[in-house]
């Protein structure tokens, strides 16, 4: 009898513990929802905010937006076409100058040097670039770039602005070869060693073993850096708005100077006086906002339905 | 004995400081199965891994000592040469997953940049699938990707792989470890009827399958070869007190 209620207590006490660490469990994982969820509702805020404040320019100014080529406030016409081009053309060019270099570090670092001394200290390094503001690479654009690119555009007689689109471009490819080596790197030595070895064993020479086991095996995971990348150069404000030369003009080639979406909403959002002018470069925001989105949703199509199949 | 392939003298091989193979020294007989077997960590796979110089891929390891292939030395070779003439299967199929059936097959031509006309390609598929005996079962899905293949089935495949480059020996790594005993027993019989045109050395963990399997074994321990005979007269008869208790089942 006694012994009975001993025991009874005993389950007692087990089960509010055991009760007690289902209930942390339970909390535990609602909380981590949670904070996911709160970050979906912040992105869709400001997407929402962003359309919302937009609205006065969208009534304003209509598609006529997206194609339209002159840009003056003091008549309120607006059109984003030159910004638009010169957004991708900045960020494109941007890409094929760093990919090959960002391709090359990351092979030297995935497949020749993966772990060791020498590996740190170039990882470290690299990722050092990445933490560099982005105004202290805009002002050393400014004093090394700009004179350098006004030399060769002199030798090749084309105007020399020294600032331009292709400035801009080499500082965007040097800013993001970070983010796409990172990436690339890690695919590259995770391609399993039983490959490549099956390919030494078949007489391939280290290069044959790179060009065809290790990089068509890591395609999605290099285009996937690339996108990562293209992201990053895309929304870069502050340096490119330093170099670009800040031209309201449809860039005639990449030595012309020109203007990003980002280098206008930063240059121009303190002077926008009018209720319109505000509206349309928080549009511009916007706008900038999709063709992002777009452009990471239709690389992520392309992984999945080319590369990965 | 029938004529030597290969002739291994005073061969040693490390890890940075630690020697994982002394001294070995042996002659392998042409057109035969050895079999390799020990304990694990007695150097067999470090050994075999030396014939074709792979095992020269991992940092901080070297060998030291001879090896020749009908009297050449192979550390005097091109490797791209040494590889093609002597082919291995590893313990995990590894075909190329990027890489159809087809191409799997011509694998080794087509990374060292060999191009072979579309009739010397399709001669050389089937006819080392057939080698193979797996031509049945995939002549109709030549262009679909080898991952999609059974356990067995990619093995074979890697054997057809090797077998495209003609070589003189392959090498196997303990070929049917991570298969399952139907796919194991169709790896073996393949192994004897190759010995026709080859000459097969494979790593075993499995007793039975060096006693099935091979002409001759070589008992290896602790990174010294302790016997080498006919597969018969070892199993029957061991020489060395080591050898017996290995396959007696003492050990190991």
């Amino acid at each position: 009898m006694l012994f009975d209620q001993k025991n009874k207590t005993i389950n007692n006490r087990e089960d509010k513990k055991l009760h007690k660490v289902l209930l942390f469990e339970k909390i535990f994982q609602k909380s981590l929802g949670l904070t996911g969820i709160i970050l979906i509702i912040i992105l869709i805020s400001i997407f929402i905010t962003l359309t919302i404040t937009s609205i006065p320019s969208i009534k304003h100014l209509g598609i006529k937006f997206l194609y339209g080529k002159a840009w003056n406030p003091v008549t309120d016409e607006y059109g984003a076409l030159p910004f638009l081009i010169g957004t991708l053309l900045t960020s494109l060019l941007a890409l094929i100058i760093s990919s090959p270099f960002a391709l090359s570090t990351a092979i030297f670092l995935g497949e020749y040097y993966p772990k060791g001394l020498v590996s740190n200290i170039f990882k470290n390094i690299i990722e050092l670039l990445a933490s560099i503001p982005s105004v202290v690479y805009g002002f050393w654009g400014i004093v090394i770039l700009v004179p350098i690119v006004r030399n060769l555009e002199t030798q090749l007689h084309v105007l020399p602005y020294g600032v331009g689109i292709l400035t801009s471009s080499i500082i965007l490819a040097i800013m993001i070869i970070p983010y796409s080596v990172s990436l690339s790197r890690q695919v590259i030595s995770m391609v399993p060693p039983s490959l490549k070895e099956g390919a030494y064993s078949l007489g391939a020479t280290r290069f044959e073993v790179i060009k065809k086991i290790i990089i068509p095996h890591t395609r999605s995971g290099l285009f996937a850096s690339i996108l990562l990348a293209l992201g990053r150069a895309l929304g870069e404000t502050m340096a490119v708005t330093m170099l670009i030369g800040n031209s309201h003009y449809i860039p005639k080639n990449i030595f012309s100077p020109g203007n990003t979406m980002a280098s206008v909403i930063a240059n121009e959002f303190t002077e926008a006086t009018g209720s319109v002018y505000l509206s349309v470069l928080i549009e511009m925001g916007l706008l900038l906002f999709v063709v992002t989105t777009l452009i990471n949703i239709s690389g992520r199509q392309i992984i999945k339905r080319y590369i990965l199949h | 004995m029938e004529n030597s392939i290969l002739k291994v003298e005073h061969l040693n091989a490390f890890f940075g400081e630690a020697k994982i193979l002394s001294d070995i020294i042996l002659e392998i007989p042409e057109n035969q199965i050895i079999a390799l077997m020990g304990p694990s960590g007695c150097g067999k796979t470090t050994f075999l891994r030396s014939i074709n110089r792979l095992h020269e891929l991992t940092p901080g390891a070297r060998t030291e000592g001879k090896i020749y292939l009908f009297e050449e030395d192979i550390y005097k070779m091109n490797l791209i040469v040494l590889r093609r003439k002597i082919g291995m299967v590893f313990q995990r199929p590894n075909p190329f997953p990027t890489m159809s059936i087809f191409e799997n097959v011509i694998s080794g031509y087509t990374l060292n940049g060999i191009s072979l006309s579309k009739s010397q390609k399709e001669e050389l598929v089937e006819d080392s699938l057939r080698k193979a005996s797996l031509w049945k079962e995939v002549q109709d899905n030549l262009h679909k990707k080898g991952t999609f293949l059974s356990g067995g089935q990619q093995q074979r495949l890697c054997i057809a792989r090797s077998l495209s480059m003609k070589p003189d020996i392959i090498l196997f790594d303990e070929p049917t470890s991570s298969l399952d005993p139907i796919s194991s027993n169709k790896i073996e019989e393949l192994l004897l009827d190759l010995k026709k045109d080859y000459t097969i050395i494979i790593v075993t963990h499995n007793l039975q399958q060096a006693a099935r399997t091979s002409d001759y074994t070589a008992f290896f321990y602790l990174g010294e070869l302790i016997e080498f005979n006919k597969t018969q007269a070892l199993f029957s008869n061991p020489a060395k007190r080591q050898t017996e208790d290995y396959i007696s089942g003492r050990f190991g």
